[in-house]
């Protein structure tokens, strides 16, 4: 599938969406006075694109057994999968405001005691990738035909685990796996340049990525993260893979869509000042209208 | 599906723990369509290759990445499967600490994880192969059962009680050929102390393989005429408190046994429970505060202070001490 296969009218609905899940993950952070923006913000595309087009998912069922499985390796940001989940009819919208409250179903990281819908507890980084094995192992030993989506973060991927798991992924040909990368190019502190450490500038966290999962024996695709019809035509493209697990390198900015945040690491996690809020929620609104200016006829 | 009858393990006749796993799991196997088991490249040391011989479609080699084989348990445990993760227990409790912590034992997937080669005895293969903190590590986890069962009938028990159990739960093994003391109709319950041998004058309270050297034990102070009572506690987390706090108020004095340090084990549990329920002198035999060796297992018995004859000295300290101790403790009381 591609852009053109999907539709131009459907194709904005999906950006309208994304506008909103940005809208929504500013304004729950503003509520919590904590969390993080930088990671949720870069996702936030690709999470609408799984949650509303490419995850054979049924909100009213979460626990349905054939479903596709989700797991946000990348667990810091809950925030914009808990937003998607909401538009797309997991959660209430307002319960998004409970976020990192006491008893809350929203957790800091995903917390799948607590919230139906989410298929693996991760937040501790380089986790989220074994349990999509398992899953995928698991689909086959049992027969089934559900696909497993682990998204990976590149900072994520600087642990170890990471690549045992893609490793044992590729010795049992997993190819009902696809990892999606969200390479936005920054992790919490990072690696100076040659500049230092008072430049914004940082190495990116991951050196190679497309040769380091090729090494692994993993097909490779490419993308840009925030171009939804091409990330979903990726995502298709990953479905059609044979013989082998596939990830698509989804190249993002961290920040994605606030000007002040983007590819500024100290956004990683940080409150958002009422000011701060209302600028961003205004440079939003002028996206909202620009999409809608688009529109032909 | 009907598979091979159960093996019996003959009382009074020695088994190594490992071949009494390999054994149960592929029985477990055959019994339970939900059990798969994943394996961390020591299939032939754990004996786990007993099933990857017998049923490879239930056999899945994770390679060494015992990261990985957790997480990867934990996935297939979202699907309804029983994963069984064998490993050593200082790679089980050790190497993947943080992913049994964030993937089985917060969302409590039912994963049940098998830790061969636990405390000094593992082949002289030193200390990064001997876990002596592996009781301490994982009781403390919220969540976790922790089981060392003594002989093979009760491995071949818990592991049954275990695949039962709808958690993790971490079993630990030992490698090499000790006696059976239970008999057929010995029956293990998760959570609960069982009593082995009747005494008035001291309480031995052991876990594992360290009971059939606290029974030795309770036969050299019988030779003394002391009487030992011995309370097996197989179950380390959940502790069975009611049976501790009875077992230490039958005689007044309590020695605790285990092939691990007593820093947080089962002498660490006796302790913090019998301060709130039933305060009693005690003594713990156990490791002190080190890390192992390689060596024959005798010598480490022997320099660690851990054989029969250490358990029985600790026995006749505390019953000495005793009623100074007891003395002091009621004085302190209101």
């Amino acid at each position: 599938m591609t852009a053109t296969d999907l539709g131009e009218a459907r194709l904005r609905e999906l950006r309208q969406l994304a506008i909103e899940n940005r809208r929504l993950i500013l304004r729950a952070i503003h509520r919590a006075k904590a969390g993080h923006l930088g990671g949720p913000l870069s996702c936030t595309d690709m999470l609408i694109a799984l949650y509303f087009e490419v995850l054979r998912i049924d909100p009213t069922r979460p626990r349905w057994e054939e479903r596709d499985r989700f797991v946000l390796s990348k667990g810091h940001s809950s925030i914009a999968l808990y937003a998607a989940m909401a538009l797309r009819g997991y959660l209430p919208i307002d319960e998004l405001f409970t976020f990192d409250a006491i008893d809350s179903r929203l957790q800091g990281h995903p917390d799948m005691t607590a919230l139906p819908g989410l298929d693996m507890s991760t937040g501790s980084l380089g986790q989220g990738l074994s349990p999509g094995v398992g899953m995928a192992l698991g689909a086959r030993f049992l027969g089934k035909d559900f696909r497993t989506w682990v998204m990976v973060g590149d900072g994520d991927a600087q642990e170890g685990q990471i690549w045992e798991a893609a490793m044992v992924a590729s010795r049992y040909d997993l190819d009902n796996l696809t990892a999606i990368l969200d390479l936005n190019g920054l992790q919490q502190v990072g690696w100076p340049t040659e500049a230092g450490y008072t430049a914004r500038a940082r190495r990116p966290p991951l050196d190679q990525p497309r040769e380091r999962w090729e090494a692994f024996g993993w097909q490779v695709l490419e993308c840009d993260g925030h171009e939804i019809g091409a990330f979903i035509g990726a995502c298709e493209e990953a479905r059609r893979i044979r013989g082998r697990p596939g990830v698509i390198i989804a190249h993002t900015v961290k920040g994605k869509g606030i000007s002040f945040m983007e590819g500024e690491h100290v956004w990683h996690a940080k409150p958002i000042t009422d000011e701060e809020l209302a600028i961003g929620l205004a440079e939003l609104d002028a996206q909202e209208a620009t999409l809608a200016e688009a529109v032909p006829g | 599906m009907s598979g091979p009858a159960a093996v019996v393990y003959r009382t009074g006749e020695s088994y190594a723990q490992r071949d009494v796993f390999g054994q149960t799991l592929l029985e477990l196997v055959e019994e339970d369509p939900r059990v798969v088991v994943l394996d961390g490249d020591l299939a032939n040391s754990t004996r786990s290759e007993i099933v990857a011989k017998a049923r490879p479609d239930r056999f899945f080699m994770m390679g060494i990445a015992e990261q990985n084989m957790a997480g990867v348990a934990a996935g297939m445990a979202t699907l309804g499967l029983i994963p069984w993760c064998v490993s050593f227990a200082c790679f089980i409790a050790n190497r993947d600490l943080d992913q049994l912590r964030v993937v089985v034992a917060q969302p409590r997937l039912n994963v049940k994880l098998a830790g061969g080669y636990s405390g000094l005895l593992t082949g002289k293969s030193g200390k990064t192969h001997q876990d002596v903190s592996d009781i301490a590590t994982l009781r403390a986890m919220p969540n976790m059962i922790v089981i060392a069962p003594a002989d093979a009938v009760e491995v071949a028990a818990a592991m049954r009680a275990a695949n039962a159990h709808d958690g993790p739960v971490y079993v630990r093994l030992t490698r090499d050929a000790s006696p059976t003391i239970f008999g057929p109709d010995y029956r293990f319950e998760i959570g609960r102390a069982v009593i082995v041998r009747e005494g008035n004058d001291v309480t031995i309270i052991s876990t594992g393989v360290q009971t059939i050297r606290a029974l030795e034990a309770a036969d050299l102070l019988a030779a003394e005429g002391i009487g030992a009572h011995v309370l097996h506690v197989p179950t380390v987390k959940p502790l069975d408190t009611d049976a501790v706090a009875a077992a230490a108020q039958r005689t007044g004095r309590v020695v605790t046994a285990e092939d691990h340090t007593i820093i947080g084990g089962l002498g660490a549990a006796v302790a913090e429970t019998l301060g709130e329920l039933a305060p009693t002198p005690m003594r713990r035999v156990g490791i002190r505060d080190t890390f192992g060796e390689s060596a024959p297992n005798d010598e480490l018995l022997e320099k660690y202070g851990l054989t029969p004859r250490h358990v029985a000295e600790a026995a006749k300290e505390v019953l000495r001490a005793g009623d100074q101790e007891r003395g002091a403790a009621s004085r302190g009381r209101p």
